[in-house]
């Protein structure tokens, strides 16, 4: 472990003040359950922790009608995929939610967390990227907004400064007639880094498929979003064999990487599998029934 | 969910029976004393400097910025140790040299492995210790890694050990002359040998020849390893440590650093886990020398990722076999090679493993010709039924081949070669006695696993058989009894799996007692005699022979004292089964009493016994195992497991039963997850619990055990070894469930998904 000194503002504005003066060096802390383990194992440089779990803003989720879902970027996930609403309309990120870690983590791990720290095969950030969510920032200069699908630039790279901080995730409305699915392929049941995970939302007309996306993760040095499989099967039927032409799109669009964790081959090969079985299960979410 | 006790004995009080264990309760409550809860005044935390590559000279280690650093009391290298002189060594059971021992504990000339100990620093505490490692400087001259069995016997691959000879091995731990044919980094070859290979082979109908790999895998174990050491003034070393042998630890440390015996004092904690890798010395000797230097106790702990890196895991392996058979299933010769890496230093279990992997058949003609070969990888400790589980996964899996081709039921083909009284084995001895291959296969036949349906194409069932040899060795035991007939029993074994329980049980048998009025007690090296380590499943066999003698000899002086007391002679006193001691004209007195007898006929009693048993003998488990296959993923589901194991006598079956679960868990694992991953320079890519994938209760269930009790006839109560085996026919199990389900046949392990698809894929093109 190295000296770190600990931080405990109880407002966004103390906070930047705190990470600017100190720089880089210092890092948010919301559940710790990456940035700890970092500091403990030397991974990353750290020499100051500013807890923003005192923070309001950071912490709950809500519901306002039309308006979408807020979800506060620290808020523990045991807490999101306790929420009926979230039960309801956003199955994809209780899909997500429910594997981080196990039972422990789960008390403390955040969304916020798990997008910032901006790992490759982060298991919420594909959920994130194919519900739309946007990332509401806040720094020195001021609010900004982001598109999550374009928050992560490389292996624990994001668009965020040091000294910005992540207020919370907005997700609009789910559109009638539309379901979400997330799927993580890892070798053993739980306690696992993703060898490949995919998530996928469909909005369907009758039996054709109105829209779509679909991201993955593992296969890149950031979560991808596919829009060239969208763009193949929108407006189409759906069938198995319209999935399975879709799927030999991966063939192209992902060139992963062989590590411990998987090779090319297998990855591109679950993920196409993978992104068969998140669409036909989007599919039966986009009907109101509920998938085993 | 069922555990059944076949012919369960009625003729037993205290044996057979299921009381809580004597620490059970110091363990939920966290007041049990492990070695990291040491704490001593002025203590030192010391840490250790590690190679970050796999094979490398070491030219330079500068300590001078780490010495400076505040707080850091000691900084050591290789060159602090009392010696490294290249001397063979007698360890009592095994043999080593002093050299490798040395070096293994601080590098010198090389780094064999990643992770290899390169210095240690003590300092004031833990968090500068590590500051401290980073201000060593160490020059390299990188070396290219070797890494599989395949390079390392490579003629153009140079020696690892550049001064070392292939020896031929007389016996599996008896080193002969240098061999003719010299092999590159092959340490030693033995040689199994029966009947006439060429012969058998001649009479066959079918010969099956196949190759298999097996991984590198850990135990597991949840406690790191740890050690505190204090070096007095007068020269006398005391060492608390978490071992499976106190005395074991003992002996090395006193070579190590040239104290006796007798003024090194090892004082064995509760230990977390063990499974064979909390034999070898790490970083005590390391901690001794420092607390020499400062003056002050030094205590080191492990981090995970260095148990990992730097202990002792299992040999990876590569293994080739060649079976023959007749039409009618029997199975005329077989030719096995197995080539086991031991990691930096001689030493791998590969004799115990071919000399295992036969053991459940009668095979007239057979050859196993074993390699131990180094490598650039962290030196191989021993690991439950070291080397078995591989080589059982080469044979059960060419025997289910054969069953498959000749059309033959699994269990009838194993039936028709088991084993039995009178059988030679590969090393042209008499099969164990009292075996029960063939009573183990029946029961197996019978369970309602084997005889269930398969619910869907995608699921198979998978079956195998195994067999460990298990030690006797020294145990040495000591009770008294106190003034209100309660009993103080001590003894040399570790308690690592339930052996106060057990040994305190046995005891209480001998005596006729209540088992809660014995206390038993692990004693420290200054205590008691040489005992050996608890492992080789011997403890409770071995131990437990000690105890019983030394409860016999109790006995005998307490009818003594009895006849004295009621001035009769000691014909006249009749020691029943229940602790009463009954005399002629109705004079009786119950145990509970027979304090006050010995206050008044000259005092306490006590007694001890030192036994070194050979009448251990070798068991045989069985694993039947349902599978389901992902065939889009290659991800296999355990869904159903049954083991079967004759055991001899279960002393306490609940004990039994987890270590057969455990056993089988860790089989699993080896099968299906675990394994190093070393990227191609030999460094280790996975040492985290994260990415070294152990099964968690979500990947394996319950384990059905059925104990089968056909008694040893070498100890009192029948006891056998029950704690290796079970680990040994998983593998095969599983690899042949999986061919069940999808007609494919795993041959390198762990068939985790990346390698299954694969397989599959290979499959579905032809
Ligand atoms: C045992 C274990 C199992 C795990 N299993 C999984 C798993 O299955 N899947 C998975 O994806 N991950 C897993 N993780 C990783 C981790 O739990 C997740 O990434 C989690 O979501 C991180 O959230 P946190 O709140 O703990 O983040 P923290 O550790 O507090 O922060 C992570 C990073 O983000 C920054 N940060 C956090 N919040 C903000 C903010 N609001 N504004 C700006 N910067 C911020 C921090 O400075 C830090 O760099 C596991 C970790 C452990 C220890």
């Amino acid at each position: 472990m190295q000296d770190v000194s600990y931080y405990r503002p109880s407002s966004i504005k103390e906070a930047i003040k705190i990470l600017s003066e100190h720089g880089p060096t210092a890092k948010v802390l919301a559940g710790g359950t990456d940035v700890i383990v970092q500091a403990r194992e030397r991974t990353k440089k750290i020499t100051a922790f500013v807890d923003i779990k005192k923070i309001p803003d950071v912490m709950g989720l809500g519901i306002e009608g039309h308006r979408g879902l807020t979800i506060g970027a620290a808020t523990p996930m045991y807490q999101i995929y306790n929420h009926s609403g979230v039960q309801e309309e956003y199955p994809a990120i209780i899909d997500s939610a429910n594997i981080i870690g196990g039972k422990a983590i789960q008390g403390r791990a955040s969304l916020g967390g798990n997008l910032c720290n901006g790992s490759p095969a982060a298991d919420t950030i594909p959920t994130l990227i194919v519900l739309e969510g946007t990332a509401n920032i806040i720094g020195p200069n001021g609010e900004r907004k982001i598109a999550i699908e374009d928050f992560c630039t490389g292996p624990g790279k994001t668009l965020l400064q040091h000294d910005e901080i992540l207020i919370s995730l907005h997700f609009k409305r789910p559109a009638p007639f539309s379901g979400s699915r997330f799927i993580r392929f890892i070798p053993r049941n739980e306690m696992d880094i993703a060898v490949v995970n995919v998530a996928s939302q469909i909005q369907m007309d009758g039996n054709k498929i109105e829209s779509s996306r679909v991201a993955i993760g593992a296969c890149a040095p950031t979560p991808l979003l596919l829009k060239e499989i969208s763009n193949f099967i929108q407006g189409k039927e759906l069938s198995q064999d319209l999935l399975e032409n879709a799927a030999e799109l991966f063939n192209n669009l992902i060139t992963p990487i062989e590590d411990m964790r998987g090779s090319p081959e297998h990855r591109v090969d679950l993920a196409k599998t993978l992104f068969k079985r998140t669409m036909n299960d989007a599919v039966i979410r986009s009907n109101g029934e509920k998938v085993q | 969910m069922v555990s059944t006790q076949k012919k369960a004995d009625k003729t037993y009080k205290v044996i057979g029976t299921r009381p809580v264990r004597p620490d059970g309760l110091d363990k939920v409550t966290g007041r049990a004393k492990y070695g990291a809860d040491i704490q001593l005044p002025g203590m030192l935390f010391g840490r250790v400097l590690r190679s970050p590559h796999a094979h490398a000279i070491i030219k330079k280690i500068d300590t001078s910025k780490a010495l400076a650093l505040p707080g850091v009391k000691s900084v050591i290298t290789h060159k602090d140790l009392p010696t490294a002189a290249d001397i063979a060594l007698d360890l009592g059971e095994t043999t080593s040299n002093m050299k490798w021992l040395c070096d293994k504990v601080l590098a010198a000339e090389k780094a064999l492995f990643h992770g290899h100990a390169i210095a240690a620093v003590a300092a004031v505490d833990p968090h500068i210790a590590e500051d401290a490692l980073a201000l060593i400087d160490v020059e390299y001259e990188i070396l290219e890694p070797v890494l599989s069995v395949h390079t390392a016997m490579d003629k153009k691959t140079p020696n690892i050990h550049p001064n070392m000879k292939t020896v031929d091995m007389i016996a599996r731990f008896q080193a002969g002359e240098p061999s003719k044919v010299q092999i590159n980094n092959v340490a030693s070859i033995l040689d199994l040998e029966l009947g006439d290979l060429d012969a058998g082979f001649k009479e066959a109908d079918i010969i099956i020849e196949r190759e298999f790999e097996t991984g590198t895998y850990h135990q597991g174990y949840i406690e790191s390893h740890n050690g505190t050491a204090q070096w007095n003034e007068n020269d006398e070393v005391t060492v608390w440590l978490s071992t499976q042998g106190h005395f074991n630890a003992r002996d090395v440390l006193s070579k190590l650093l040239q104290v006796p015996m007798s003024k090194v004092k090892v004082i064995p904690m509760e230990i977390g886990g063990g499974f064979g890798g909390k034999i070898p010395m790490y970083m005590e000797p390391l901690a001794a020398i420092m607390s020499k230097q400062t003056g002050k106790p030094v205590k080191m702990h492990m981090q995970r990722d260095e148990v990992l890196l730097a202990t002792g895991p299992t040999s990876a392996t590569y293994i080739k076999v060649k079976v023959g058979a007749k039409n009618d299933g029997t199975i005329v010769a077989a030719d096995a090679y197995l080539a086991y890496e031991s990691g930096a230093y001689p030493g791998s279990p590969v004799g115990a493993g071919a000399a295992s992997m036969f053991l459940p058949y009668n095979i007239a003609n057979l050859r196993a010709h074993c390699l131990d070969v180094i490598v650039n990888k962290p030196h191989t400790a021993a690991y439950r039924a070291p080397g078995t589980p591989a080589a059982a996964f080469a044979i059960e899996s060419i025997i289910d081949e054969l069953a498959e081709k000749l059309e033959i039921d699994p269990i009838t083909i194993r039936m028709h070669n088991a084993a039995e009284e009178g059988t030679r084995t590969s090393d042209g001895r008499l099969a164990p006695a009292s075996l029960a291959v063939k009573e183990l296969l029946e029961e197996a036949q019978a369970t309602e696993h084997w005889n269930a349906e398969l619910s869907d194409p995608s699921i198979g069932r998978g079956i195998a058989i195994g067999a460990w040899g298990n030690a006797g060795l020294e145990s040495n035991a000591y009770a008294s009894i106190n003034s209100d007939g309660t009993i103080n029993l001590n003894t040399g074994s570790v308690d690592i799996g339930g052996q106060r329980a057990s040994l305190a049980m046995q005891l209480a048998e001998t005596l006729g007692v209540d088992y809660d009025s014995i206390k038993p007690q692990v004693s420290d090296t200054d205590s008691i005699g040489y005992t050996a380590v608890t492992g080789g499943s011997r403890t409770t066999f071995a131990s437990g022979i000690a105890v019983v003698e030394v409860g016999n000899k109790l006995k005998e002086q307490i009818i003594d004292r009895v006849a004295t007391f009621w001035e009769i002679d000691a014909s006249q006193v009749h020691y029943g089964d229940d602790g009463t001691l009954n005399g002629p004209e109705d004079k009786s007195i119950k145990f509970s009493g027979i304090g006050k007898i010995l206050s008044r006929t000259g005092g306490t009693i006590q007694a001890s016994a030192t036994v070194k048993p050979n009448t251990q003998v070798a068991t045989f488990g069985c694993h039947i195992v349902d599978v389901k296959v992902d065939e889009e993923t290659g991800k296999v589901d355990i869904l159903r497991s049954t083991a079967l194991q004759d055991v001899g006598k279960a002393i306490h079956p609940a004990y039994v039963e987890g270590q057969i679960q455990g056993g089988i868990l860790q089989g699993i694992g080896m099968a299906l997850y675990e394994e190093y991953y070393y990227d191609d320079k030999g460094i280790l890519k996975n040492a985290s619990l994260l990415d070294y994938r152990m099964p968690t209760s979500y990947d394996v269930p319950f384990t059905e055990t059925t104990l089968i009790e056909k008694p040893n006839p070498g100890h009192p109560f029948g006891v056998k070894g029950v704690g290796e085996v079970p680990i040994v026919p998983p593998l095969a199990a599983v690899a042949n469930a999986i061919y069940n389900a999808v007609g494919v046949r795993p041959n390198i392990l762990p068939v985790n998904p990346r390698r299954l698809s694969v397989l599959l894929k290979e499959k579905n093109k032809k």
